[in-house]
């Protein structure tokens, strides 16, 4: 099934530094709302503009939370409970804070037989993480095995948040942690 | 070309030729290597007059399935006073292929102009172009090159300052290889969890926003200006004389256990064998592959030998025992396990599974548990036919087509290789199992 990195699969993100008991303050205000109003123009249904939107969301708070659905909702004339639906539903979508540095690995078979499982063990080392979707204990690192990044001939494709890197090998792994410190 | 490699001299360059040249990213770069001349063109033609010239040249669709493109754009009725769609299938996410990433971050205009094409030839004045969210890199080139050819008017309100509209917009997938169904991925524009719809109606009839639509991959797009620019005699030519059912170049994605990864451009009927050894460089030294899965992890494995004995068109697939589809080819030496390569895709499709048919929720499930239990070195002898029936169960029952993806690497792994399942079972080999994926 589809699911985020909280979801099953024995893996728990633990919520290092979130921001649960924080009032929330609006995202779509000033600047955001006239992006989203040009989002929202693009198609013939409001709803549509939930995956943009979501996206909007997560690129400001870091995360989807729930007051951020609740006001997504809102603005698209849909209920929050739907908004939730859709989004445990695509893996992207963090629905708990992550590390500072979220890192994700490809492990399908065209990276593995290319030794994509030493990429995230170096990544599982270096970054003092230990275990895959455990935040590292000073908040800046989460690593994650992914399913296919579609860059499968420059094995190993790893992301760090929005930057994707080509051909990691557990050689590389510390040059590429020094730019994320 | 070979991206990051040279091209090799046995390449054909239609779809390649500027790949790594930054400056055909431009929109007047793209103008000076003659872009934009066949959408000026096709603004001037009768849509109906496109959808003839696509059909005679034989275009198949290049997502996996190779419907003929011009039969698809026949079925959307001009002036039926309905809004039309058209989605462009940018999400990818098929283990193995990595060609329409190469095709967004190199040439975006040739994929905008083959969708500004495409859009006119079925009536639509609106197209989405449904690019994974992974892809960070050919997002930013996609709407840099989408800005720039709406402020100088290519497309728009007044496309070519013709009086059309073409509108065309990204729309970025969260997460989920299943959106590259196309009705699921019409339910991800609309707002909603990515499940593949029953079918009929089909999109024609009833697609996105239940409007009459069309889905196409990025490089099926990508190839329509090229066969307006040179004709369909020109397309069709590049296929093997005994079979016209095959035309025009494709471009293979090569990965896993090669000398030279990269995607390589060549002409339908190009003999699999020379590929393998002679433009992709054969093994990795000291080493001998043994199995490929030529067409994404969907399809059949094959040996090499079997292989060697292919070519490389639609057909010429199907009689080596396996399929054309998205031409992502993984290529997997002697130093792997098969059972565990196996076992790692049957994860991916439990993964990537949406849940909906029992069969496919299930059945990827299950496969995958008993593989892993297999590759850990505690299988039982039954656990091969267990497989075996558990694929039967998965193939030809649901909604789509992923739950019988994954009963396919099973099968055929099992049938080719099946020494290496019973040596993990009899001598109790133990390779180490994937470990948890988020
Ligand atoms: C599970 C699944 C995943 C698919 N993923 C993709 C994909 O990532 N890209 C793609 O172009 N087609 C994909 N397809 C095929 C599409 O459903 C559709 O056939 C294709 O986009 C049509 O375009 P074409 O006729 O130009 O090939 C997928 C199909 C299935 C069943
Ligand atoms: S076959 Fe699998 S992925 Fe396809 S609709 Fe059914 S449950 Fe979803
Ligand atoms: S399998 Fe790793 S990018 Fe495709």
């Amino acid at each position: 099934m589809s699911h985020g990195p909280s979801a099953s699969g024995g893996a728990v993100l633990k919520a290092s530094h979130g921001h649960h008991d924080e009032p929330y303050v609006p995202v779509f205000t000033g600047d955001m709302r006239t992006k989203l109003d040009e989002l929202i123009a693009r198609y013939p249904t409001t709803q549509a503009a939930l995956l943009p939107a979501l996206w909007m969301l997560q690129d400001a708070r870091g995360w989807v939370s729930e007051p951020g659905m609740a006001e997504v909702a809102s603005l698209l004339d849909i209920t929050p409970a739907y908004v939730k639906g859709v989004v445990t539903f695509y893996t992207m979508y963090h629905q708990h804070p992550v590390g500072k540095y979220f890192i994700q690995v490809c492990t399908t078979s065209p990276c593995n037989v290319c030794g994509a499982e030493d990429v995230v063990k170096a990544f599982l080392d270096k970054t003092g993480c230990g275990e895959l979707g455990v935040t590292s204990d000073d908040g800046r690192y989460t690593v994650i095995e992914v399913e296919c990044l579609g860059a499968c001939g420059f094995a190993t494709p790893v992301m760090v948040n929005s930057d994707f890197l080509e051909s990691i090998s557990p050689d590389t792994v510390p040059d590429v942690l020094k730019k994320y410190q | 070309m070979g991206y990051p490699h040279q091209p090799h001299p046995r390449e054909t360059l239609v779809l390649s030729k500027h790949f790594g040249d930054a400056e055909a990213r431009t929109l007047d770069g793209w103008k000076k290597r003659g872009g934009y001349k066949a959408l000026e063109m096709a603004l001037g033609m009768d849509p109906v007059a496109i959808q003839n010239v696509v059909k005679e040249s034989g275009l198949r669709g290049r997502g996996g399935a190779g419907f003929p493109t011009g039969l698809k754009w026949s079925f959307m009725k001009i002036g039926d006073g309905k809004p039309h769609y058209l989605c462009c299938n940018a999400d990818e996410s098929e283990p193995g292929t990595f060609k329409d990433r190469e095709i967004m971050r190199w040439t975006p205009h040739a994929l905008i102009e083959g969708v500004a094409i495409g859009a006119y030839a079925i009536g639509a004045e609106t197209a989405y172009i449904y690019i994974r969210g992974e892809f960070t890199e050919p997002i930013q080139r996609m709407e840099a090159a989408l800005a720039e050819a709406r402020a100088a008017g290519v497309i728009g309100k007044n496309a070519m300052g013709t009086g059309k509209t073409i509108d065309i917009w990204v729309h970025k997938g969260a997460g989920a290889y299943i959106c590259g169904e196309e009705t699921a991925l019409m339910n991800s524009i609309e707002g909603r969890r990515g499940n593949p719809r029953i079918k009929p109606p089909f999109p024609a009839v009833a697609g996105l926003f239940g409007k009459p639509t069309t889905i196409n991959n990025v490089e099926t797009l990508a190839a329509v200006p090229h066969i307006l620019n040179n004709g369909a005699d020109w397309y069709k030519k590049m296929s093997r004389p005994d079979n016209p059912k095959s035309t025009g170049t494709k471009l293979w994605s090569v990965c896993g256990n090669i000398a030279r990864p990269g995607n390589y451009e060549v002409e339908m009927g190009f003999p699999f064998g020379e590929f393998l050894h002679e433009v992709c460089g054969g093994a990795l030294p000291g080493r001998t592959i043994k199995a490929i899965i030529p067409g994404g992890s969907s399809v059949p494995i094959i040996t090499l030998e079997e292989a060697e004995r292919g070519v490389m068109d639609y057909e010429g697939m199907v009689s080596v025992g396996t399929m054309l589809g998205s031409a992502g080819c993984i290529v997997i030496d002697s130093a792997q396990s098969m059972p565990k390569q196996i076992a790692r895709l049957a994860r991916f499709y439990a993964h990537e599974s949406c849940a909906q048919c029992t069969q496919c929720r299930e059945g990827t499930a299950w496969t995958t548990k008993i593989l892993e239990r297999i590759v850990a070195g505690d299988g039982t002898a039954e656990d091969l036919d267990t497989l075996l029936d558990i694929g039967e169960s998965m193939t030809g029952k649901t909604i789509c087509v992923l739950s019988d993806s994954c009963a396919t690497p099973v099968s055929s792994g099992l049938q080719k290789f099946r020494h290496e399942f019973e040596a993990l079972i009899t001598r109790k080999t133990v390779h180490a199992v994937p470990t948890v994926v988020a």
